[in-house]
Formats: C-alpha cells, sequence, structure tokens
C-alpha cells in the first residue's frame, strides 16, 4: 500500500490464530519480568522496615534506661545551725548554705564506722553532686523546712546508677569494677535496706544541662527548639505561602520570574551550614542580634524552609484544577476572591503538609546553629525566644561527645524525645491532610 | 447546484450583522503567541436570541465565546484586536473592568465545574461577591428561584447542605446554570455544555435554554448539528479561525450559502 508520504510498503496482515500464538509465546516472559519486578520492590520495603526496626531497637534499647534513675532515701535533718546559722531566715544566706554538710550527716547516721576525711568524701561522693542545689531549692520555696527532719529520695552518683541499673552478670561486675571495695559495700549495704530505688527520672524532664549526667535534662534544649520552631512557622510559612500564591497566580510569565523560581529551586538545595553562615553575618554581626539566641535560630531556619515550603506551595496550588479557577471567574469574582474563595482552601492541606514537613525537617537542623552559637553549654531554661538557648540535635551532639558513662543512654533518650517530636509533627501532617481535604 | 455555492472566498457569508444587536464584534482577532486563532470576525448577537456556535475541532468558536467575557484574558499569550461591543461599550475599553462584565455575560462551561461546597453556597457565592442580596432571606429567594429556573430545585430542595460535586454530571451542569444565572446576566455565553451528559440530561438541558431565552440572550458552541438546530435561532459556522457563514439555522442547515458549511452539516468534514 501507498503511505501518506509516498513510500510503499507491504500490506501486512495476520490471522488470528497467528496473532494468539505470537502474544501467548511472549506471555511468560512478560508474567517473569513483571514478577521480578515486584520482588524487587518487596525486597526494597523489607529492607528499608529491617533498618527502620533496627534503628529503632538500638535507640530505645540505649536510651530507656534514661527515663528511670537510682534514688537514694536520705533521712534530711535541716538543721538550722547549718541552713540558717544567723536565725533571720533571709534568702542570700538561706542560698548561700552549706547544704553539702546536712547530706554529709544524713550518711553518716547510715555509715557511722566512717571516719576518716578520705573515706567520708568519697561516701559524700555516692551521691549525686547536684543534690545540695535540690535541697537549696527545697528549703528557699519552703523555709518551714528548716529545724525539721524529712525523708527525700534523692539521686545518686551516675556510676553508682549505672551499677544498680545493670542487673547482673557480666555488665554489673563491669561496673563494680569501677569501684573501690569499700564503695562496693556501702553500695550493698544501701541495697540490702532497701534505700536505693529505680524511680522515674524526672530531672530529665525538667533540668536543663549539667556537667553531671544524673543532673542534666533536655527540657532547656526542648523549650529551644520550640520557640525556634515558632518563630520558623510564623516567618516562613505566611511568607512561603504569600511568594507561592504570587509566583503561581498573578505574576507575568517573563526571564525575571523564571530566573527567580531557579533561584528558589536552588536554595533548597543549599547545604544548610550556608544558611547558618548567612545567619552569622547578618543577623548577629549586622543588626547584632544577641548570639545563641533561637530568635537568630528561628530567623536562620525560615530562610532554609522557606524555599521548601515554596515549592510544596507552589505544586498545592498547580494542583487546584483550573475548572475551579475559571468557574469563579467566570461568575465575575476579582482574581484575589478567586484565590481567597477557592484556590486557597483547596491548596491549603498540601501547603500545610509541605510546611509541616519542611518544619520537621528544620527542628532537626544542627549544623546551622554552630554557626550561631546555639551550641553553647545552657543550664537555665530559656523564658522567652531571646534567652540563650540550644536545640534538641544540638543536645545530642553536645551529649555524644561527652566523656562520662552515664551520657550514652541520656543521648539516646534524647534522640527519643525528638523523635517523638517529629512523629507527632507528621502526625499532625497527615491529620490536617485529611481533615481539610477536599474532593472535587 | 454546485454552481451557486460560495466555495473558496472565507469571507462571512450571510447575515451577521442585524438590527438592534446586544453584542457587536467587528474584525475581531485573536493571537496565541504566534497562532493566529481567530481571523477578522465579524458577528452580531441580538437581544433574547440563542445563536449556536458550529464547527470542527480547533476551528476557534470557544476561543471566540471566551473574548466576549474577556476569559482569554486568563492566557498569557493571548491577544485581542478588533472591537467587541456589549449595549454599544467597547468591553476591552481600559474603563470596563471585567469583574463587571463577568457579571453582566455570565458562562457555562464545557466540564460541570461545581466549586467543592453545598449545593446552596455553589448557587450563593455569585450574588454574594456582587453584593445582590441585602439579606439572608433575599438570598435565599435569589439561591431557590435560581434553583428551580434552572430545573433542579425539586431535585435538590431537601439537600441544600450536601456538596455540588456529589450531584450527578446532567445535575452539576444545571447546577452551574444555576449559579450562572442566580447573578442575572444580560448574556450567557455556554461552550459545550451539554458534551459530558447523556441525552436525558441533554434534553432537560436543551428545553431550560428554551426558557431561559426568553430573558437571556445565550451564544452556544456545540459539536451536535441537531442541538444546535433544536434550540438556536441562528447558527454561525466558524472553520480554521474564520467566520465562514452567518444565518437563520434553519437555512445554515437546509440551504448553506458556502460550500464549505454545506460539507460540514452533511458530514464530509468535521
Amino acid at each position: 500500500m501507498t503511505m501518506p508520504d509516498g513510500t510503499s510498503r507491504k500490506t501486512f496482515i495476520r490471522t488470528g490464530a497467528q496473532t494468539r500464538e505470537l502474544v501467548e509465546a511472549s506471555l511468560g516472559a512478560r508474567r517473569r519480568r513483571e514478577l521480578r519486578f515486584r520482588l524487587y520492590g518487596i525486597l526494597a520495603i523489607f529492607a528499608s522496615v529491617a533498618f527502620v526496626v533496627f534503628f529503632g531497637y538500638t535507640i530505645v534499647k540505649a536510651g530507656y534506661p534514661a527515663f528511670s534513675q537510682t534514688f537514694i532515701q536520705l533521712e534530711i535533718g535541716f538543721d538550722p545551725a547549718v541552713v540558717d546559722p544567723d536565725g533571720k531566715r533571709e534568702r542570700q544566706s538561706l542560698a548561700g548554705a552549706n547544704y553539702k554538710k546536712l547530706v554529709t550527716e544524713s550518711l553518716l547516721a547510715i555509715f557511722p564506722e566512717v571516719t576518716d576525711r578520705r573515706a567520708k568524701r568519697a561516701l559524700n561522693g555516692l551521691v549525686s553532686s547536684g543534690v545540695v542545689y535540690e535541697l537549696r531549692d527545697m528549703v528557699l520555696a519552703d523555709p518551714d523546712l528548716i529545724g525539721t527532719s524529712r525523708k527525700i529520695w534523692l539521686p545518686v552518683d551516675d556510676e553508682i546508677d549505672s551499677y544498680f541499673k545493670a542487673a547482673s552478670g557480666a555488665a554489673q561486675d563491669a561496673a563494680a569494677g569501677r569501684f573501690k571495695s569499700e564503695e562496693l559495700e556501702w553500695i550493698k549495704r544501701l541495697q540490702s535496706q532497701g534505700l536505693l530505688e529505680l524511680r522515674f527520672n524526672r530531672i530529665f524532664f525538667t533540668a536543663g544541662d549539667s556537667r553531671d549526667p544524673e543532673m542534666a535534662g533536655i527540657l532547656a534544649a526542648a523549650k529551644g527548639s520550640f520557640f525556634m520552631l515558632l518563630v520558623t512557622m510564623l516567618l516562613a510559612f505566611p511568607a512561603g505561602v504569600a511568594a507561592a500564591i504570587y509566583l503561581e497566580e498573578f505574576a507575568p510569565k517573563n526571564r525575571w520570574i523564571d530566573l527567580i523560581e531557579v533561584n528558589i529551586n536552588n536554595l533548597a538545595a543549599v547545604p544548610s551550614i550556608i544558611f547558618g553562615l548567612l545567619g552569622l553575618a547578618f543577623f548577629i554581626n549586622f543588626l547584632e542580634m544577641p548570639r545563641s539566641a533561637p530568635l537568630v535560630g528561628g530567623l536562620v531556619l525560615a530562610l532554609m524552609t522557606l524555599p521548601t515550603i515554596i515549592i510544596a506551595s507552589r505544586s498545592a496550588i498547580k494542583a487546584v484544577p483550573p475548572s475551579i479557577r475559571d468557574a469563579a471567574l467566570g461568575l465575575g469574582a476579582s482574581r484575589v476572591q478567586t484565590v481567597t474563595h477557592h484556590v486557597l482552601p483547596l491548596a491549603l492541606p498540601g501547603m500545610l503538609t509541605g510546611a509541616i514537613l519542611g518544619m520537621a525537617r528544620a527542628l532537626g537542623e544542627t549544623a546551622p546553629l554552630l554557626m550561631i552559637g546555639m551550641v553553647a553549654f545552657v543550664v537555665d531554661i530559656p523564658q522567652t525566644p531571646l534567652d540563650p538557648s540550644t536545640a534538641l540535635p544540638v543536645q545530642i551532639y553536645l551529649w555524644a561527645d561527652s566523656p562520662e558513662r552515664a551520657f550514652v543512654e541520656r543521648t539516646s533518650a534524647a534522640i527519643i524525645v525528638l523523635m517523638l517530636f517529629l512523629l507527632l509533627m507528621n502526625a499532625a501532617a497527615v491529620w490536617l491532610r485529611n481533615r481539610f481535604e477536599r474532593r472535587w | 447546484m454546485d454552481g451557486e455555492k460560495v466555495s473558496q472566498q472565507l469571507e462571512t457569508v450571510g447575515s451577521p450583522i442585524i438590527a438592534d444587536p446586544l453584542i457587536t464584534v467587528r474584525d475581531c482577532n485573536v493571537f496565541y503567541g504566534d497562532t493566529h486563532a481567530i481571523r477578522n470576525v465579524t458577528l452580531d448577537i441580538g437581544r433574547n436570541e440563542v445563536i449556536s456556535l458550529i464547527g470542527p475541532s480547533g476551528c476557534g468558536k470557544s476561543t471566540f465565546l471566551r473574548c466576549l467575557n474577556r476569559m482569554n484574558d486568563t492566557i498569557d499569550s493571548a491577544r485581542v484586536t478588533g472591537e467587541i461591543c456589549l449595549d454599544k461599550q467597547d468591553i476591552y475599553d481600559r474603563k470596563v473592568d471585567p469583574v463587571l462584565l463577568r457579571a453582566r455575560v455570565g458562562m457555562v462551561f464545557q466540564k460541570p465545574n461545581p466549586f467543592p461546597k453545598s449545593i446552596y453556597e455553589n448557587v450563593a457565592y455569585g450574588p454574594r461577591i456582587h453584593g445582590l442580596a441585602r439579606s439572608r432571606a433575599e438570598l435565599d429567594d435569589i439561591v431557590f428561584s435560581s434553583l428551580d429556573r434552572a430545573g433542579l430545585y425539586g431535585e435538590v430542595k431537601n439537600r441544600m447542605d450536601e456538596p455540588g460535586t456529589a450531584l450527578s454530571g446532567g445535575q452539576q451542569q444545571r447546577l452551574c446554570i444555576a449559579r450562572t444565572i442566580a447573578v442575572n446576566p444580560e448574556v450567557i455565553l455556554m461552550d459545550e455544555p451539554c458534551s459530558a451528559l447523556d441525552p436525558i440530561a441533554t434534553a432537560k438541558i436543551e428545553d431550560l435554554m428554551e426558557e431561559l431565552s426568553e430573558n437571556f440572550s445565550i451564544a452556544i458552541v456545540t459539536h451536535s448539528m441537531q442541538q444546535a438546530a433544536r434550540v438556536s435561532q441562528r447558527t454561525a459556522y466558524f472553520h480554521l479561525g474564520y467566520l465562514v457563514e452567518v444565518g437563520d439555522t434553519k437555512t445554515v442547515f437546509t440551504n448553506p450559502l458556502h460550500r464549505l458549511t454545506e460539507d460540514y452539516v452533511t458530514g464530509r468534514i468535521g
């Protein structure tokens, strides 16, 4: 036959039986290929699930002991002669009193045979050095304690904590090896008297960082992260959505807009430490904002998250069917009305999902925070976004760097807390999407 | 017979210009970038008349329709020249706000496109943004009477709060028509309003158009020549961007002046 372009071809027609035969011959290979493809998929899923399970297992296994802490029950006599020698109950003198002596005395009441100074100091080492602050805070909160005697559970030193948690076997022997024989003797005696007990580690959730693992907590870091994300969300979400709406709905299609688009896409791929450098140069050195403040961290993370939010918001806007815009415009809605009444409500779930995923990435970001001084050792819990603070991932980094054995479990525990934060945010993203999603 | 037909020229034959028109189009050209989509079209649309625009796919009839309420403004590359007047006012004049124009010239689209909102809200949206109702009762009146005029009220009166998208295709299209007439426009443009509907829904909409033509001018783009013959008084045949022939629907279908029109209506092209 003659083709439209003038060349001629042989007319090629098979019978039904021939066609069926040929198709059947090719079926086996096609089925095998499909099976193979499915198998690869299952293997890939299996491998990733296995990694996640392994990761979760090791982290939880290493981290869950940190949620409990060994406490020692001591009968503390708040001796007025020690706590309040002047008898005036002035805050300053109460705060400066020698609480260590109270602990020593109550320990000596349990071990009356200890007399020499060296042994006394070793005995004192059983209890965390942070307990003096705890006793001080108790007295400051309730000065009527002075003159009374209370049974109080106080955290023990981290080495004893490790020994007590390692229930038996080789791990306990290893932990025991770090004590002198008399110390081990004391511990065993306290244990047999039931004065040592594993209790919920509230310090971990209520304290800031500390050099003593048993007194270290993540609240300062968690609040720092919270303030930072707050600043990031408040800045990046409105700015990102506004930019996306302008670019999608209003911007003329010209070379400048193309250039801006390319740059936004590139910014999304810029290494985060560069944003940290920018924050250091601009916010801290030029605008002279405070160092180590969650405000600056939030600003930097907002800049980092902005491109992600713009890109996600733009694709959410693009996914709104053009027929909805036509319908609104055809009725005489202005462009702004079309966007705010129809496009935005339909695109919002996608925008929120993108924003929350961007925020989740910001939450886990460490590198830019190192540049703006949020890597500091922060004991006080920040009260505002301007107070010096650190962030969860930075806290993990700091603890992972610490030599004390007890920080190992706390590092993992902090990772668990961070993961819970992330899970919570992702769950919120899913919930928001399902809540606001509409079919059209 | 062939000798009588105009066969080569692409200037409009028939009667594009009528007495007392509502819309006048003079020498209209539309470009999409470098593509010349509409070429020198001159056409009048009368008051309370139904005019069908027919022609093969890609002939520019939808583009022409979208010029009449400036929906082509939303396409960046589109450029319109010539003069289009509604009641002697040039609609492409700088002083004309497309928002007001589109309130006067409503549009029904090919695919039913109700908002993903309740049936009530779909119809109430237009009156609401234009401030046509002074009270809730007045808005109710507008919504219910518009649904009634679109022949939908009986079917949806107990489900006003259900989403408009949950209706069947034909009902959705009538909802879109109700939404359009709720703004009380002077002209309704329909871009293949029945192409996604079954014959029963199509028949309902055709009946509706006849009733609506008592109050509105209607311009309808359609691929169905039977539909054009049933609903319209005048018919315009477009070919490759040219308006080839305009005339009484009956004349165009039974005794067209132009060879191309004859080929199309007898099914030889298109």
